[in-house]
């Protein structure tokens, strides 16, 4: 899969997910992102991408994740095409590799897919000649929510290495979760998982992760306190008993956040549920609260994915 | 004002320590505070109340892990008040009832109305599981947070087997979250269907459905792998055959966080008991082969099995004067659990520290419960009994208010003389 001469910085045909990545091309792009992220909108129109196609294929909703994908190519000046899955051939019948083919035959540069099954993302990978970008695949990976989260919190706290990160709520279904366990790991910080033991997944300590099953355990002297999302179908007897009691003992309120660190920051992939796995006044703290920059680093990172996965295409279009 | 009750002329039995002696024990405020052969009189206050036991046995209060009282809903057969009372009537201070109850015990609310009816009869102890699935349906698991915290001591679906592999393994799993033990009626539904005693030659003879012992072993072997994956606590309530002790034994032997009770009934009848469809000798699971019988006296003698439980069950006259078939399963036990009990003593199948040890100090131990041992600090819950004084059980004059035991007019030795809850004498037999 390796394209690039030997310094180039991230030698990659895909961006499937952050496992396999290394320290330098993670920070790497972290780089590129915080240089869009600091620059300011409109003062000239990016071109970078004139010429280039990005198909956005999402077999599952999403508003954010797509409109940010959508925004990052514009800004570079690309051409974008949504597909949802509802509306296209999928619906009809078509398998996941005939689209695959379909939609490599129209040549675009980029794909970005979101599918609900894990390693989709892959498999159709492996059946184009485009650059691909898993805006995520089932319960597997969402490299660039990872990449997104860890630019919020460089540009907050200066660093990654040696930050305690408490990761709390349905681990086991959580793409979100894995991505930024093999991100944050691999920058050196110290990741927690924490959750009831039914949203534990097996071995998961494997990764490198400390376990707990104790909210203030699990966020004592924590700097960033990161929620997940707790799907509505698990939360009646069957992962977890009710929402009271899932709120009682897993919602972060300031009770729990007290153990943490005073400037620990709030972090949450969206969207939320209130009063599930958060309580409404510490998602809307202005001071600890940086859900809402987390949907802002977004459109930067993904300029940089794009911007990085791109290059082959742009030699071969440059005039 | 400090309340002192002091025990003098006792013959103390505290399994946890081992100790066997004749001796004293003082309690002050609810509590032990010393116990030994010969307490020194000088600091005591004048007014010192003195129970002198006259030779007879002073052990932990029982605690008894599994019995049914069936308020709320069927009041008509057994109340909080009237068990609590045939409780202490038996030497029980502590007892933890099933959920099974109308509506069941699976809101935290439940929980927190049978603690406060049990502060307010005071007698003896009444904590309670909570369902381990809502409505005791099997499905979906019930607030195990949030019923632990109002006192729930462990999580079963009380004489139903958490039968689905799935919700079984979320059950463990989910109490393992917040360490906490889940209690199983180990008794695959698919092979019990149908059959109302155990399978073999009596059953065939006559003419009923048999429950085959594989029923109990194959859902303890199923279970021991589910606490396998999950890391959780587990126990396997009144274990009545061979394959399941065995299974115990080797899940024990392997380190898991396993534990089972078993009651009187499987050590002290077998199934030639259901004689001609005698209805009382009906039970869940049911009574088994003498070969089982035996095995049972055997994981109680290697300490496979923890604990006696009663497993109280009262039936009124019209659930068991049915045909056998019909009948409903249960036998009254809290009144004669000691007695029961204490015929491995005098047989000699076990030691007096063992049989003591299974009837308090594990129960307490498995539970988390404070009491179940005699030391200094711990509740002075106590029973006082003459080991030796033969009788006879007349159910006529048991406490509880349902009377269906298969025992009447057996001889029994050991007699409870008096039992004391957080120091307070709550039953004494001249009394």
């Amino acid at each position: 899969m390796d394209s690039g001469a030997a310094n180039d910085p991230f030698p990659h045909r895909h961006l499937l997910g952050i496992e396999g990545l290394s320290r330098h091309e993670i920070a790497f792009l972290l780089d590129r992102s915080d240089v869009y992220a600091n620059q300011t909108r409109g003062a000239e129109q990016s071109t970078l991408l004139r010429g280039c196609t990005v198909i956005n294929l999402f077999f599952e909703n999403s508003t954010r994740t797509r409109t940010s994908f959508e925004l990052a190519a514009k800004r570079l000046g690309g051409d974008v095409i949504n597909m949802q899955a509802q509306t296209s051939s999928i619906k009809k019948g078509e398998t996941l590799i005939d689209t695959a083919m379909t939609l490599n035959a129209m040549r675009p540069d980029v794909l970005v897919v979101r599918h609900p099954e894990s390693g989709a993302v892959q498999l159709l990978s492996e059946k184009v000649d485009c650059a691909v970008i898993n805006a995520g695949d089932g319960s597997h990976e969402h490299p660039t929510q990872a990449l997104l989260d860890a630019l919020v919190i460089r540009r907050r706290k200066g660093r990654l290495e040696g930050l305690i990160v408490a990761i709390c709520g349905d681990i086991s279904h959580s793409r979100v979760a894995r991505s930024n366990i093999y991100l944050l790991t691999n920058m050196g910080a110290h990741v927690r998982v924490v959750a009831p033991r039914t949203l534990i997944p097996a071995a998961i300590e494997r990764f490198g992760v400390e376990v707990s099953y104790d909210m203030k355990k699990g966020l004592a002297n924590a700097d960033i306190v990161m929620m997940l999302r707790l799907q509505t179908e698990r939360m009646h007897g069957s992962f977890v008993p009710s929402i009271r009691e899932y709120f009682h003992f897993f919602g972060l309120d300031y009770a729990k956040l007290a153990v943490a660190k005073d400037d620990a920051l709030i972090m949450h992939p969206g969207p939320m549920n209130r009063g599930v796995e958060i309580d409404t006044e510490v998602a809307d703290d202005i001071d600890r609260s940086v859900i809402r920059q987390q949907v802002e680093m977004g459109v930067a990172v993904r300029m940089a994915c794009l911007e990085a996965l791109s290059r082959e295409a742009r030699t071969a279009t440059a005039p | 004002m400090t309340e002192r009750i002091l025990f003098t002329n006792a013959r103390l039995l505290d399994p946890a320590s081992g100790l066997d002696r004749a001796g004293e024990l003082l309690a002050e405020n609810g509590m032990i505070a010393a116990l030994g052969p010969d307490l020194a009189r000088d600091g005591l206050d004048e007014d010192v109340h003195i129970v002198d036991c006259a030779g007879c046995c002073l052990a932990p209060g029982l605690i008894d892990m599994r019995v049914q009282l069936r308020e709320p809903g069927d009041e008509h057969q057994e109340t909080l008040a009237t068990g609590a009372e045939a409780a202490v009537t038996g030497g029980i201070t502590t007892m933890a009832m099933l959920p099974n109850t109308a509506p069941p015990i699976d809101d935290h609310a439940l929980v927190e109305f049978v603690g406060r009816r049990s502060r307010e009869i005071g007698r003896a102890a009444i904590r309670t599981y909570a369902a381990a699935t809502k409505r005791l349906e099997g499905r979906e698991l019930t607030e195990y947070g949030l019923l632990a915290e109002a006192g729930a001591v462990a999580f079963t679906d009380g004489v139903r087997a958490v039968a689905d592999a799935l919700v079984m393994r979320r059950a463990l799993s989910y109490a393992r979250t917040f360490d906490l033990l889940v209690v199983q009626h180990p008794e695959e539904p698919s092979l019990s269907a149908g059959g109302t005693m155990n399978a073999g030659e009596i059953a065939t003879r006559l003419g009923l459905s048999g429950i085959t012992p594989a029923a109990e072993t194959i859902m303890v072997e199923r279970d021991i792998r589910l606490v396998e994956i999950t890391d959780g606590r587990y126990h396997a309530a009144h274990v009545s055959t061979a394959g399941a002790i065995d299974a115990i034994r080797r899940a024990k032997a392997r380190g898991l966080r396993v534990s089972c009770d078993t009651a009187p009934h499987y050590f002290a009848l077998n199934e030639t008991a259901v004689g001609e469809y005698r209805t009382f000798a009906k039970v869940s699971p049911p009574l088994r082969s003498e070969d089982d019988r035996r095995a049972v006296i055997e994981g109680l003698k290697d300490g496979v099995i923890d604990a006696i439980a009663s497993d109280h069950a009262p039936q009124d006259q019209e659930s068991k004067r049915l045909p056998f078939a019909s009948a409903e399963p249960g036998i009254v036990g809290l009144e004669t659990l000691l007695p029961l009990s204490l015929e491995l003593y005098h047989n000699g199948s076990l030691p007096l520290l063992q049989v003591m040890r299974a009837l308090s100090q594990r129960a307490a131990e498995i539970l988390r419960l404070p009491g179940g041992r005699l030391k200094p600090g711990a509740p002075a819950d106590l029973v006082i009994f003459d080991l030796d004084r033969p009788w006879r059980i007349d159910v006529a004059a048991l406490h509880s208010k349902c009377k269906n035991a298969p025992y009447d007019g057996r001889p029994v030795q050991g007699k409870v003389t008096r039992t004391v809850v957080g120091g307070r004498t709550v039953f004494g037999l001249d009394a």
